[in-house]
């Protein structure tokens, strides 16, 4: 008697076949990786399917692997990171697509597979500059009008490039570039996988 | 009357917001109106965006935990709880029990706050002045049980990755007489408050139900508010799903799915409890749902009262690693010294791996996706937000219907700005 798990494993392999890139199971959780241009169609079998039917696109998101492990990452950089639910077979997928092109990230859209993909596209657009093609409003969605950048990649600052006051002399509310340095309290420090164990060092 | 004359009649824009008392915080609506009638909604967010997610990545795993309160500000213990859940499952250290059924209680009251919020505010926007009165004296009591537990009324911090920052306290605040308050008043409002926590929620949950009557006496039969809601916003289960919508926003469509019941979480699946789905979808049946749901929250922390009394135990994990010693021990003995003393500078190492957690937040599905690389800060965390897709969805709900009816269709969506912006 194969567990859950294992069922949606075999049933993504079955279905998806060549386009599986990578697919593996950790803490009680499935992620499935494809190639950028096996994405729409995968999306649309995960949805269409009938022994995966995805129904919903739950979130989705940018990542930027660029500092991941301190350095330690030679893969591309962005990444879309679907999380799908099932309503009618309940059970939940993550789905990985690497943009190809590290400069100018750009991905297809899946809005017309779940709607709810509009504005987390926007988001993703917004915070990380992945560009959805097919997209039918690719606005920036959660930073100021005029925004310069891509706030949440690894290269901006966490102080930003500029800060907004009010000048008395031209009566009105002007950008200039930021006067705080940022300040890290506690560094980020990665420890070796035995570090602190009995009889360690 | 020729067409020539109708051709100059141009729709109008309108900015609804960012500052509107309907607005629920800074939301922007651009408005563009064929006379009354609302042709497209287009809501701008952002104006309370405070890059929550970028900030944790520059700050150790505990010390990202209170910024989740801040989030979603009128549910925090529920934010609290999705990324302690995504952080164990990282770790995969085990909860207590004892706290598995703290964290279910404070869930269940958080749900009760929320949806009483939402009912009050709701009712406020449309016309109803009455209702906010009645359900923020509820709140008032249940906010006494927040300060109780966690010493803030608001931003508790009181999940932690491995279990509950500290046991539940065996007697409640009591108020002191004043200029404001004589001693019959005092003595009216200490009569509940003699007892433990448990105590002081057991007569609550007593209490309750009553209130709950007098909220519907209010409303569900309230020409008015039937006038106002029966029939607006309404959304098909097949949109609803495609649109991205949980909790009782695709409850109120008719789709059964709470994950409370579907992928329990802590000790759910030992609770008993009924999820209520409407058949309309309008915001009518929604405000049903969310009834429902409180009587059936009050349920639910009446069972973990009982059980709480019964079973007395700890409520953090003993991995030092992961949760702070006990404060005794701490000064006895060199060890304990090191993890306390390691935990607050460094904090804890989380292994590389990504996780996903939700949790049937009152407002939806609230999920955190953490991805750690192996240090003692996130490398990347994701907060879903359940407001975000159900605005998102404002235009389409809103298209057709009454520029009144935005403030229905806002109300019906229980949006906090905190938690769509982040």
């Amino acid at each position: 008697m194969a567990t859950r798990l294992e069922t949606l494993c075999l049933n993504l392999q079955n279905a998806l076949g060549e386009r599986i890139r990578d697919l593996r199971t950790a803490a009680g959780e499935v992620t499935l990786e494809v190639a950028a241009e096996h994405y729409l169609e995968t999306a649309k079998l995960l949805r269409d399917h009938p022994d995966l039917r995805f129904e919903q696109l739950i979130d989705l998101t940018g990542v930027d692997y660029s500092s991941w492990g301190d350095g330690a990452w030679t893969g591309l950089r962005f990444a879309a990171v679907c999380h799908l639910t099932s309503i009618s077979k309940n059970w939940r997928l993550r789905l990985r697509v690497f943009a190809t092109d590290d400069g100018f990230p750009v991905l297809p859209s899946v809005v017309g597979l779940w709607n709810s993909a509009n504005w987390y596209e926007r988001e993703a657009f917004d915070l990380y500059g992945i560009l959805f093609e097919g997209h039918p409003d690719l606005r920036r969605i959660l930073t100021d009008y005029g925004f310069v950048g891509h706030p949440f990649r690894k290269d901006f600052p966490i102080s930003g490039h500029v800060e907004m006051r009010y000048d008395p002399e031209q009566k009105r509310v002007v950008y200039q570039p930021v006067t705080i340095e940022p300040r890290e309290n506690t560094p980020r420090i990665i420890r070796e996988d035995s570090y602190g164990d009995v009889g360690h060092g | 009357m020729g067409t020539s004359a109708m051709a100059e009649i141009r729709n109008y824009t309108i900015n609804f917001g960012p500052q509107h008392p309907a607005a629920h915080g800074v939301l922007r609506l651009v408005l563009e109106l064929d006379g009354e009638v609302i042709v497209r909604a287009d809501p701008h967010i952002g104006l309370l965006h405070r890059a929550t997610e970028k900030l944790a990545e520059t700050r150790t795993w505990l010390q990202t935990l209170p910024y989740l309160d801040r989030l979603d500000y009128v549910s925090m213990m529920c934010n609290e709880h999705a990324y302690c859940l995504a952080v164990e499952k990282l770790l995969g250290v085990e909860v207590p029990l004892r706290a598995q059924y703290i964290r279910v209680m404070m869930d269940e009251v958080t749900r009760i706050l929320n949806h009483l919020l939402n009912i009050g505010t709701h009712a406020l926007d449309i016309g109803a002045m009455t209702m906010v009165l009645y359900t923020f004296r509820e709140r008032e009591d249940l906010m006494d049980v927040y300060e109780a537990v966690s010493g803030a009324r608001l931003h508790a911090a009181y999940y932690r990755p491995g279990g509950v920052y500290r046991d539940l306290p065996d007697r409640m605040p009591q108020y002191v007489e004043n200029k404001f308050k004589n001693a019959e008043t005092v003595r009216r409002l200490n009569a509940a408050r003699q007892g433990s926590l448990l105590d002081f929620l057991e007569d609550f949950t007593h209490r309750f139900p009553t209130y709950v009557d007098e909220y519907e006496t209010l409303l569900t039969d309230n020409r008015i508010w039937k006038q106002r809601t029966v029939g607006v916003g309404v959304v098909s289960p097949e949109r609803a799903l495609a649109l991205g919508f949980t909790g009782p926003m695709l409850r109120g469509s008719g789709v059964e799915w709470d994950l409370r019941r579907k992928q329990p979480y802590e000790v759910y699946d030992r609770m008993e409890f009924d999820v209520p789905v409407g058949v309309n979808g309008d915001c009518y049946d929604r405000y049903l749902v969310r009834i429902e749901e409180m009587r059936q929250a009050n349920r639910i922390v009446r069972q973990c009262i009982d059980w709480l009394r019964k079973n007395p135990g700890p409520v953090i994990t003993d991995n030092h690693k992961v949760a702070p010693p006990p404060r005794e021990s701490m000064k006895a003995n060199m060890e304990e010294l090191i993890h306390h003393f390691k935990l607050f500078t460094e904090g804890m190492h989380v292994p590389p791996g990504e996780a996903y957690a939700a949790i049937e937040h009152p407002k939806g599905e609230f999920g955190v996706y953490a991805i750690s690389d192996g240090g003692n800060k996130p490398y990347r965390i994701k907060l879903r937000s359940p407001g975000f897709p159900h605005l998102a969805a404002t235009d389409e709900l809103a298209r057709g219907h009454m520029i009144a009816d935005a403030t229905a269709i806002i109300g019906t969506i229980d949006l906090v700005l905190g938690d769509t912006d982040r």
